[in-house]
């Protein structure tokens, strides 16, 4: 019998969601069982439950009230949350080109300077983390991933930009993302990739599903300007990895 | 093909429904009707189902031309004018516009947006089921973007069926209850106490994303920045100057600041359209209240069409005449500055 795991913590979102709680910190075991949630609930559908939402640390489980009530679903997912949480089975892992610096990675230069070394080394840097979809976020396909170096770890910027481009690649904090549409951001800006993590008309519409592995490739401007004409016209760019 | 076309229209006026849930797991919210009651509303008075695309139309005036043949049309929301062609057309009754004539609306008196519904709906390429506009995610059918004068909504041309009225039941102005939680924990007593205690406004900068509130600045006990988590529409946070903004329809589907609280959701449409600068306050509930509201507002929804009645003649003048006196929370020229197309910025950043 494997020792029992601490519950999470059941807060409300309203009347209509459940925010499900395992860690008030960015935390790769959190992170597993909020993923491992996610699943169960998908396997057993409980009714009531209108679709949830995995973030770092906690689940967003959406509900309607008519159908059932905040501590009938509490009790069917706390049960769940003691599920040990399964080995992930089949983790794909997809290998994302990204073009680093200059007009595409406006910030490498800087990141440089505040990290003290050059912006080859902060390339071979973000290029060597194994990374992992812990979320999907604030606007379609925007994917926040874990399992950045400790090397490359900087604050936010003190102003954050209000527009930054379609497929950059960025880092903030302990994480480094993917944006897929242009938007306002915070972070620090490395590169730029041609991957649209969302695409409308395209099978699939949402490439990436939080827990997918995540490997980063660096390619010249040309291989980026290809790589952005194939995507544009529907093609995936990002490649799926052997594992 | 009968067609509605723009003739004038102010900022944040949209086509929305009941939006499109489902794929927040992905970072695309919903969106949908800030009040969906009075898109319900709108959409029973002409026959549609009730959550089906009408147009929004912001705190100003617009103005609509049929063409092609007759167009069946509801308003329901905020009280504002109206009329087609000179005969007065009041809030939560149905009406014909006659090809050629012109829908005229003033700006909104009492809340802050109204519901254009059309008989046989907005023809469009729904996607993810929807035609709801969400700018930033480039959706929305016909226009993925707010409507523009010279914009045309397709339909169908008018069934000639006899105008209706609906009875609602008065908007209460109580005030507008919320939740603990899901990050009342990041504050003190004496903050949540200062939070329920206040007077608040919504800020001139607001819009479909969040609304922000003016008032006293309730502080954190640990700092403003948590690991982001899921939203909801109603949810209350409150970042580093801390003058909440609760997040609206187009919000993003997570955030990095403490959530104090959260409207229930049997509120939340009165919330939207409580409009830029009127005083209100908050109540905080138990859960027991808020889901037992929850139930109570869905019973609304569902008895809407028993709520239809025929329009006598009298109706008409008493509900225009009462219209035309409504005192009080009058749009002014300041106001117009109040729904502004950009974003704040503190709302609209990765955490």
């Amino acid at each position: 019998m494997a020792a029992t795991l601490p519950p999470p913590r059941l807060l409300p979102s309203g009347d209509s969601a459940i925010t499900v709680e395992f860690s008030r910190n960015i935390d790769d075991a959190a992170n597993g069982r909020v993923l491992a949630l996610d699943r169960a609930m998908a396997a057993t559908p409980v009714e009531g439950v209108t679709e949830t939402v995995p973030t770092y640390r906690s689940l967003l489980v959406h509900y309607d009230p008519v159908r059932i009530s905040f501590e009938a679903l509490g009790e069917q997912i706390l049960a769940l949350a003691q599920l040990p949480v399964p080995k992930a089975t089949k983790t794909r892992r997809w290998r994302i080109p990204v073009v680093y610096g200059g007009e595409h990675g406006v910030d490498l230069e800087d990141v440089a300077k505040t990290l003290k070394t050059t912006p080859d080394d902060i390339v071979a840097r973000h290029v060597a983390g194994d990374y992992r979809v812990a979320m999907i976020g604030f606007t379609p396909g925007w994917s926040y991933l874990s399992g950045l170096a400790d090397s490359l770890q900087m604050p936010r910027r003190q102003n954050p930009r209000l527009l930054t481009p379609a497929g950059t690649v960025s880092i903030g904090g302990v994480q480094t993302g993917v944006q897929c549409l242009a938007g306002p951001s915070g972070w620090h800006l490395l590169g730029q990739t041609a991957v649209r993590t969302y695409q409308l008309h395209r099978d699939p519409t949402f490439l990436l599903e939080p827990g997918d592995a995540i490997t980063f490739e660096p390619v010249d401007t040309k291989t980026f300007a290809e790589q952005d004409r194939a995507a544009a016209a529907g093609e995936i760019v990002a490649e799926l990895m052997p594992s | 093909m009968s067609k509605l076309v723009v003739t004038s229209i102010g900022p944040a006026s949209s086509v929305q429904d009941g939006g499109r849930p489902g794929s927040q797991r992905y970072g695309l919210v919903p969106s949908g009707a800030m009040d969906r009651l009075a898109l319900a509303a709108a959409n029973t008075l002409v026959g549609n189902e009730p959550f089906a695309a009408a147009v929004e139309i912001g705190p100003f005036g617009a103005a609509f031309t049929a063409r092609g043949g007759a167009v069946r049309i509801a308003l329901s929301g905020a009280s504002r004018n109206a009329d087609i062609t000179g005969r007065p057309v009041a809030v939560d009754t149905s009406a014909t516009l006659a090809d050629g004539e012109t829908l005229t609306l003033g700006f909104a008196r009492s809340g802050s947006f109204s519901y254009l519904a059309i008989e046989g709906g907005i023809a469009g390429e729904p996607d993810f089921g929807s035609l709801a506009v969400n700018a930033r995610a480039g959706l929305g059918s016909p226009y993925p973007r707010p409507l523009q004068s010279g914009d045309e909504l397709q339909t169908k041309p008018a069934s000639g069926a006899p105008e209706r009225r609906i009875e609602l039941p008065a908007t209460a102005k109580a005030p507008i209850r919320v939740l603990w939680g899901p990050q009342d924990d990041e504050f003190a007593d004496d903050a949540k106490k200062l939070f329920i205690d206040s007077e608040w406004k919504i800020s001139a900068t607001s819009d479909r994303m969040g609304y922000r509130l003016e008032g006293p600045a309730i502080k954190h006990l640990h700092g403003h920045n948590i690991v982001s988590d899921g939203t909801v529409n109603g949810s209350l946070q409150v970042p580093g100057n801390g003058q909440p903004i609760v997040l609206m329809p187009d919000r993003g589907t997570s955030g990095g600041y403490p959530k104090i609280a959260t409207v229930i959701s049997a509120d939340f449409g009165r919330f939207a359209q409580t409009p830029a600068g009127r005083a209100f306050r908050f109540k905080a509930v138990s859960m027991a209240e808020a889901q037992a509201a929850a139930r109570k507002f869905w019973e609304l929804l569902r008895s809407l069409p028993d709520r239809l009645r025929p329009i006598e003649s009298f109706d008409l003048d008493i509900d225009a005449l009462q219209d035309a006196n409504v005192a009080g929370y009058a749009v002014s020229a300041v106001d117009a500055a109040t729904w502004q197309v950009t974003s704040p910025a503190d709302i609209s950043g990765p955490d």
